[in-house]
């Protein structure tokens, strides 16, 4: 995951509420096994019947509860590999915000005022170390956790990271709290 | 102080900061490839495999194909021939097709009794709240998190807020489980529940089936909810007791799990109260789980809403359902009729569906669909004779598979084709590209096949 310090540059609007994965990346294209080459296939049926139209841009602004639904985190590989950095919403659904996070996806959640005025002024940067999305217009500060913002500040890897902390899980494990539930290897 | 079921389980699986840890993991095809290639870069082990469980059931077939190496479509083939390399290699256990266990993941957890009070549970899938029944903590993850969960049997992961929504009284004659948590998240939306671990409680729910319960935590996920939990009490125990998977002490795991209840005087971020007795069966009109009325409503009229967002949300949903405002929906005309999913295809559903159409035909005009969770739910059905029921009304009778839920099988809509569906997502395209779904119960999609239109199943014989 590359580290993100500065995003900035145009914006592209999506004006809808609740907008499930099931739209940003539909079933079919979840069948393949890899991780890359999903934008070609992002908001695949709408895109083709031109219902909407957006441009690759660096930042998506979105309406509220963006990525609800499905937990498939080929919406996210997809929105990232059309081109968007950034997406900014009222708010997003939990696995979705959580899943940009581990992809390099930056989400950014305004209120809804500020998301219509981001998308009017067109253009935008959003420094991650101040917390604020930049426009001609104004500056919009923004709330993020401050261990997802260190991991995404610094492109680190999640796994590697608990892996760090694997003394603790022994010590979880050792203590006996691990050994209430089933074996499965032996169903 | 006194702490809540959520509370509780959470503080016993803390790890460290922000780190939880992960009694059950359950794997299938379609959200784990990439994580399992993630720790063979790595080079990584998994951890538990004594703790994961995987099945093949999101693209596998229903129409009895035996064997993954036999799936006609090619990607689909692939995708569940990587799964039960990945296991092989990785030494989890797996139900792939051939084996009498394998179903629709959230179906075989709790028929195994891997399922258990106050564990924690996920799955690369967000119906994996549907665990949260037995009084476990559940929830889906995305594919990095799976392959997290493989490397270090933990998540990392903040505590989420605590909702608890109160059902006082109990359900009327023909409401059900699916009208109940449709209702919920019509008056909740369908980002109501965000950021929350939301506790069903209540005499409705304490009179609830297990798999009714479970149908309720289920669709939690479409209200946004994080999890959706239900305190474990007698019917819990009983449920898991003799499975294949309940614990060798039972009594001491009794022991334990008597504990977890939320206490008395236990504080939620927010409660919120329901009168169960108040709820109809419902139906929903459009595009979202929350654009959802009483089967004696009519479609809604957009110009009638007071936001100008849900208008054109509504505008757009009806266009798409190809539905016009002020329509009765006892007056819509269905095509298909699909009774399945990890919503409703356990035996009890089935039962309640087969009782509708016992003795009857469905309409000439559709075509019917009944595809149960699990093979071990299709042997009981059978071993009732409920599949002579379901094929003498004229209905197919199929293996089980997460099916017309998500059209990553054959099981499709074709494009307009409009179907009254036991699953729980009622988006664009999601059960085929055009097709158009409405949510209901078992028992209103067997009504609705008879009569090839809904009808209020209370008034209905």
């Amino acid at each position: 995951m590359e580290p993100i310090e500065i995003i900035e540059g145009h914006v592209a609007l999506l004006d809808r509420h609740d907008v499930d994965t099931d739209q940003i990346m539909p079933k079919q294209f979840l069948k393949r096994t890899e991780k890359t080459g999903y934008g070609q296939f992002l908001f695949y049926d709408w895109f083709r019947s031109g219902e909407i139209e957006l441009e690759p841009h660096p930042i998506l602004v979105a309406g509220r509860n963006f990525g609800s639904g499905s937990s498939r985190e080929h919406a996210v590989w997809g929105l990232k590999d059309y081109g968007f950095d950034a997406v900014i919403a009222p708010s997003f659904s939990d696995i979705f915000y959580s899943n940009c996070t581990k992809n390099g996806l930056l989400p950014v959640i305004l209120d809804e005022e500020h998301c219509r005025e981001v998308a009017a002024a067109g253009e935008a940067r959003i420094d991650l170390d101040d917390q604020t999305v930049n426009t001609k217009d104004g500056v919009f500060p923004f709330e993020i956790d401050e261990d997802i913002k260190h991991r995404l500040r610094n492109g680190l890897d999640d796994v590697a990271m608990t892996l760090e902390r694997g003394e603790r899980i022994d010590d979880y494990e050792a203590a006996g709290k691990a050994d209430s539930g089933p074996v499965t290897t032996s169903l | 102080m006194a702490k809540n079921l959520f509370e509780k389980i959470w503080g016993a699986h803390e790890v460290d900061r922000d780190l939880i840890y992960i009694d059950l993991h359950l794997v299938h095809e379609v959200t784990s490839p990439q994580a399992f290639d993630g720790l063979r870069l790595a080079d990584r082990a998994v951890r538990r495999p004594d703790k994961s469980l995987a099945t093949a059931d999101h693209n596998v077939p229903t129409d009895g194909t035996p064997a993954a190496r036999l799936i006609a479509d090619e990607l689909s083939r692939k995708q569940v021939e990587a799964l039960e390399r990945n296991c092989e290699e990785f030494g989890i256990p797996l139900y792939s097709l051939g084996s009498d266990r394998r179903g629709i993941v959230h179906v075989i957890g709790p028929e195994l009794g891997v399922t258990q009070p106050g564990m924690t549970i996920v799955c690369g899938d967000s119906h994996t709240s549907t665990h949260g029944a037995f009084g476990a903590l559940a929830f889906g993850i995305g594919t990095s998190e799976v392959e997290h969960v493989l490397a270090t049997q933990c998540l990392v992961q903040r505590k989420p807020k605590t909702m608890r929504i109160n059902y006082s009284d109990e359900l009327g004659f023909g409401v059900t489980a699916k009208d109940l948590i449709l209702a919920t998240i019509g008056r909740l939306g369908v980002g109501g529940m965000q950021g929350h671990a939301v506790e069903y409680a209540g005499a409705a729910i304490r009179a609830l089936s297990m798999e009714n319960r479970m149908t309720i935590c289920n669709m939690t996920i479409e209200g946004g909810g994080r999890a959706g939990m239900i305190a474990p009490d007698e019917k819990t125990f009983d449920y898991i007791r003799g499975r294949p998977g309940a614990p060798p002490d039972f009594e001491a795991a009794l022991e334990r799990w008597r504990a977890l209840p939320t206490e008395d005087g236990a504080a939620f971020d927010t409660e919120i109260e329901v009168d169960a007795a108040a709820i109809s069966p419902m139906v929903t009109w459009g595009t979202t789980p929350g654009m959802v009325v009483q089967v004696t409503d009519q479609v809604p009229d957009p110009t009638a809403m007071d936001s100008p967002a849900d208008r054109e949300a509504a505008e757009r949903a009806l266009a798409y359902m190809d539905l016009r405002p002020g329509t009765p929906m006892t007056e819509i005309p269905l095509d298909r009729i699909f009774i399945g999913s990890c919503t409703n295809s356990r035996i009890s559903d089935l039962r309640e569906a087969a009782s509708i159409v016992d003795g009857r035909r469905i309409s000439a005009s559709l075509r019917g669909m009944v595809v149960p969770g699990s093979q071990q739910v299709k042997a009981d059905a059978e071993e009732e004779g409920l599949d002579d029921v379901f094929r003498s009304a004229g209905f197919e009778w199929r293996e089980s598979g997460c099916s017309a839920c998500l059209g990553m099988n054959p099981d499709i809509l074709q494009p307009g084709e409009r179907c009254a569906s036991t699953s729980n997502r009622n988006f664009e395209g999601r059960q085929g590209a055009g097709g158009r779904t409405h949510l209901v119960s078992p028992k209103m999609a067997a009504a609705a096949a008879v009569e090839g239109r809904f009808v209020d199943i209370r008034e209905w014989s």
